[in-house]
């Protein structure tokens, strides 16, 4: 099988490959093009590991095919930080150690951004329904709340 | 597996239409790729529509509203104008799935996926939304009701598909609400669930009235006993017990561990009549 051809854009980065039709852009990510920090939990879309954004929107990367990525722009973990500096929500994840195995993480991360970006200073609750779509099987979520919640706080002052 | 993503609605029928094996649409794929992942399905086509034209968007027209085949629920929470007049609707796709989820589904797929617990139908229901269908043979319309003929069945023909869902423009003096019950607060499936639709006249008596229920059944059911007892009151204790048994009378649960059928029973009705309070409200009522 030939494979589709896809050219899109990661991390601003142009890329071009060749995929199966029913490969999923996880599978594409993780096993073509290396960029293994998207992770896989369950493959069926609920536990939110391999969150990444398409074209400004926080999706599944496992129920996504990697067809459908042609012309869009994907943002992923590797992404985040900009270079050597962590993002303000990376940094406040290590000092509050907001993370065990790391599995979630990645994903947690970017679920984390896109509620930030979308609503810079939210309550607990607000946190906690908008993270709903990630689970962690670690930390017992507070961590991880505290750290989005110092993180917001961080942003703001910027 | 053949992948194709077609730019005209007529290039999408022509390709379902001539499908030889399995073939399936693709909108948001949180429905078909679990499906395909979990090897419940296996297509020979998958034909993704996002790229026909016109299908991405929420339209404002003289009559209503028409919501494209491929518009995710969660541009419809940000659609202001659409969230101010149908907002039991907006609410309803929005509580579909995570914010992952959201930024993918579709009311369209939710409708097509034909799970008597889809949040999005029976508040489409209440709203007397319609399916606007393309196939082979032209354009067509049907209620949302009638889309749904059993659990995973559709009334949709051989190479036809949804291109958008239709709401009116509400009648002054009306509201809609939805409303499930889950076992926990976020990301489940209903159990039960109610969407109600009502129009007030002057004096915030209801003039009409639309009723439907999810979970309860093996398709969503609108349930015309339930408006016809609250329709000429003002929703007064009286008329709400009566809409609750014939809520109850309209289901044909399933008895599992989720939810027995007394219990359904019971929280349909429920559910009923919380939905039509906040929808009285909405429309401009005083309880």
């Amino acid at each position: 099988m030939a494979g589709i051809a896809v050219s899109t854009t990661i991390n601003g980065d142009e890329v071009e490959y060749l995929c199966n039709a029913d490969e999923t852009l996880l599978d594409v990510l993780r096993d073509r093009l290396e960029l293994t920090g998207t992770k896989e939990g369950c493959g069926t879309g609920d536990c939110g590991a391999c969150s990444v954004m398409v074209d400004g929107r926080l999706v599944c990367s496992c129920l996504v095919l990697g067809a459908e990525a042609q012309d869009k722009s994907i943002e992923t973990i590797e992404g985040m930080a900009d270079g050597a500096d962590l993002h303000p929500l990376q940094q406040k994840f290590i000092e509050h150690a907001a993370l065990q195995c790391g599995v979630c993480t990645p994903g947690f991360l970017i679920a984390a951004r896109d509620l930030l970006e979308r609503n810079p200073d939210p309550t607990e609750e607000e946190i906690r329904f908008g993270l709903a779509g990630n689970l962690c099987r670690c930390t017992g979520y507070d961590k991880i709340v505290r750290a989005v919640q110092d993180a917001a706080q961080e942003m703001k002052g910027k | 597996m053949q992948y194709e993503r077609p730019e005209t609605l007529k290039d999408a029928v022509g390709l379902l239409a001539g499908s030889k094996g399995k073939a399936y649409v693709l909108a948001g794929g949180s429905d078909l790729l679990v499906r395909m992942r979990g090897e419940y399905i296996e297509p020979d086509l998958v034909v993704d529509i996002k790229s026909v034209k016109g299908l991405d968007k929420v339209t404002r027209t003289a009559k209503g509203f028409s919501v494209g085949a491929s518009v995710p629920c969660a541009a419809l929470g940000e659609n202001k104008a659409l969230k101010k007049a149908w907002p039991g609707v907006v609410e309803a796709a929005n509580l579909i799935g995570s914010k992952q989820i959201q930024g993918r589904c579709t009311i369209s797929g939710n409708l097509c996926n034909a799970s008597p617990a889809a949040d999005s139908v029976p508040a489409l229901v209440a709203a007397n939304a319609k399916a606007v269908i393309a196939g082979p043979k032209g354009k067509r319309r049907l209620a949302v009701e009638k889309v749904v003929t059993a659990p995973g069945k559709t009334a949709l023909g051989k190479g036809e598909l949804i291109e958008s869902i239709e709401l009116a423009k509400p009648a002054s003096r009306s509201g809609d609400a939805y409303l499930r019950f889950i076992p926990r607060t976020e990301m489940d499936i209903a159990v039960a669930s109610a969407g109600v639709n009502l129009t007030l006249d002057a004096k915030g008596v209801v003039k009409s009235a639309r009723v439907a229920l999810g979970a309860v059944a093996p398709t969503v059911v609108l349930v015309k006993d339930a408006a016809k007892v609250i329709i000429g009151t003002k929703l007064e204790d009286a008329a709400l017990e009566k809409m609750a048994t014939a809520c109850a009378k309209a289901c044909n649960p399933i008895d599992d561990k989720r939810g027995t059928i007394d219990f359904r029973k019971k929280v349909s009705g429920v559910l009923a009549q919380r939905a039509a309070k906040i929808a009285y409200a909405r429309a401009g009522g005083k309880l």
